[in-house]
């Protein structure tokens, strides 16, 4: 009996030994709604380099919903090694009400900590029966647009943004026309979804409204599942530069120990696979040098805007448009 | 003063027939407390942070005011419809004996069991403009999906088990020889079903109607995936109460969660202080 007991505390040292020899690191990764496929095949190929590296097995776990709400749950405890969202605005809540992470995180990794971008353009259906060609036909009597609701959805805000920074542009600046433009916007809008992937649905599946306004990713994604039937992109001549960041998160990497794969995690996607991956899932690569020419040819080119240039910042943007009382609620009280 | 209220304790305790007060009631007591005084406490304290006028400025917002009266007017409508065929439905699968009535029976419960994006989205694509019906009641000029009338059918959805299986029992248990009295005494089928059968199951209605009421009012799930959430036209309570949270207006979001719960609690209340009246009256 008492060599039964020995032979099995014996076992479960080496057993115990082999398990700390390769160990299995979990890392999470929060991010927004479109990203799904991209980090998919992100986490598969950064943990077979990171076995091969280090020889622990990693496990990436990837969390996605609305940006804001993905925000608002790693605030509020979810413990998320790496956030991946929308825009600067929602990881500097983290950073501002959670105090998870720097305030200066934004200048750690490369470009603003931006290893891809995207921009915003129009998915309308084949033929463009309603001859949408720029952000102005969406104003038009008849025109039925469907875009997510700027308060809770991140890509909607770049939306608005885009639109917003047309009309100034179309009005030399004058803000009550520009609202004007917004105001008949909207009132073409049947739908508002809370996130990017409920207005996609409703656009494609549904068969509700003339033209979608999304994510350059978002609608190629649409295309490509569609078997490249039913629907064709418009490119407005003039659209913003969206940027989703990313971040560690400088308290949960600490207390987890997990710091140093995150930062691999991160610095993955600024490397040529990367980056192609990226390019792959519809994403403009940050670094277009490492991407073949051949891949960059899905993103054509058109003048951008900026969010610091052209808005002062995500902070100056957010009170200016869409915190309560912003010039979108505005919009909606007079468009009644 | 501490053998004086163990004797008030001792007395109160001898009163009743059954032993175990003390040990019941305060592990009934400790239970509710943590599941739902103290949740409920914390909101009110949250909300009461932002003072007399921040509270009024939100209630008398507009947009709130119009997502209030859209949250409870679609889930009073709703449940008003459940009660009505729901009692029919419990009618009809109790008093009679068909084929394929155990098979319908199960189906009732089935809104409890699916998740609500699940029959948002179902609903949602039976109704909108290219569904099955909707294409059908678009054509005639009738707009279910994407407008108020969706949030009522989402609601009469999700309502339906709840007037069903409060009525069931209670028709079970309804005495037969009551109506064949009733009908020895000359008293025509309806009278019979009018002044016999429904004065004893109205407060099994009653209360059938306040659960699927209350259970519409909190609804989000299947509603935002219907309603079409625009503005002051098709966006529910609790829809504002995440678009509070979104912007990091905690305060906010607690002062409508206080409103909808003060208004549903006195809804409730009152519908339940009829409903004893009325088992009260019953019992002859």
């Amino acid at each position: 009996m008492k060599n039964i007991i020995k032979l099995l505390a014996a076992a479960s040292l080496t057993l115990g030994v082999g398990l700390v020899n390769a160990k299995e690191i979990q890392l999470l990764n929060v991010s927004y709604d479109p990203t799904r496929e991209f980090y998919q095949e992100v986490n598969k190929e950064f943990a077979a380099q990171w076995k091969q590296k280090t020889g622990d097995d990693l496990k990436i776990q990837a969390s996605h919903g609305g940006s804001g709400k993905q925000a608002r749950s790693v605030i509020d405890g979810l413990e998320a090694d790496v956030v991946t969202l929308a825009l600067a605005y929602d990881i500097d809540s983290i950073s501002e009400k959670g105090k998870l992470l720097s305030p200066k995180w934004q200048a750690r990794l490369p470009l603003n900590s931006t290893p891809y971008t995207s921009t915003i353009v129009f998915l309308v259906r084949t033929g463009n029966p309603k001859v949408i060609r720029d952000w102005g036909d969406l104003a038009r009597p008849g025109v039925s647009v469907i875009t997510p609701n700027p308060k809770t959805s991140g890509g909607a805000r770049w939306n608005y943004l885009a639109a917003w920074a047309w009309a100034q542009k179309q009005y030399g600046g004058d803000e009550t026309k520009t609202r004007a433009y917004l105001s008949k916007l909207f009132r073409n809008v049947p739908v508002l979804d809370t996130g990017a992937r409920g207005s996609t649905t409703t656009f494609v599946n549904r068969r509700i409204g003339d033209v979608l306004i999304a994510w350059e990713n978002e609608a190629q994604l649409a295309i490509e599942e569609a078997g490249g039937k039913g629907f064709q992109i418009v490119v407005p001549s003039l659209s913003i530069r969206a940027e989703p960041p990313v971040a560690v998160v400088d308290k949960v990497v600490d207390r987890r120990g997990t710091r140093k794969v995150a930062e691999a995690y991160l610095n993955f996607l600024y490397t040529a696979k990367g980056q192609q991956l990226a390019a792959k899932h519809h994403f403009r690569p940050a670094l277009p040098n490492l991407v073949s020419p051949e891949e960059l040819k899905a993103f054509p080119t058109l003048q951008l805007v900026t969010i610091d240039k052209d808005f002062g910042g995500w902070k100056k943007a957010q009170a200016t448009h869409f915190a309560d009382g912003g010039t979108f609620d505005l919009i909606y009280k007079n468009a009644r | 003063m501490k053998t004086s209220s163990f004797n008030l304790l001792h007395a109160w305790r001898n009163r009743g027939p059954l032993p175990g007060l003390g040990l019941t009631l305060g592990l009934s007591l400790t239970w509710l407390s943590l599941i739902v005084f103290i949740p409920l406490l914390a909101l009110l304290i949250k909300a009461a942070g932002l003072g007399w006028q921040g509270w009024w400025q939100i209630i008398t917002d507009e947009r709130v005011l119009g997502a209030m009266k859209l949250s409870f007017g679609t889930a009073l409508f709703a449940a008003l419809a459940n009660s009505i065929i729901g009692t029919l439905i419990a009618w009809v699968l109790v008093r009679y004996r068909f084929y394929g009535r155990a098979f319908i029976d199960a189906l009732i419960d089935l809104p409890f069991a699916l998740p609500t994006a699940v029959a948002g989205i179902a609903l949602t694509a039976i109704y909108a403009g290219n569904g099955w019906i909707g294409q059908y009641l678009e054509q005639w000029g009738y707009k279910i999906a994407y407008a108020p009338a969706g949030i009522v059918i989402a609601l009469i959805f999700i309502g339906l088990p709840f007037t069903v299986r409060t009525l069931q029992p209670v028709l079970e248990n309804l005495h037969v020889e009551h109506e064949e009295a009733a009908a020895s005494l000359g008293a025509s089928r309806f009278t019979t079903l009018w002044r016999v059968v429904f004065p004893q199951i109205l407060p099994a209605i009653l209360t059938g109607f306040s659960l699927a009421f209350a259970r519409g009012v909190g609804e989000y799930g299947s509603v935002i995936f219907i309603a079409g959430n625009l503005p002051y036209v098709s966006e529910i309570a609790p829809l504002l109460i995440v678009i509070k949270l979104d912007e990091f207006d905690y305060a906010g979001a607690t002062v409508i969660a206080t409103l909808m719960l003060a208004s549903s609690f006195l809804i409730l209340f009152l519908v339940n202080t009829l409903q004893r009246r009325l088992a009260r009256g019953q019992a002859f």
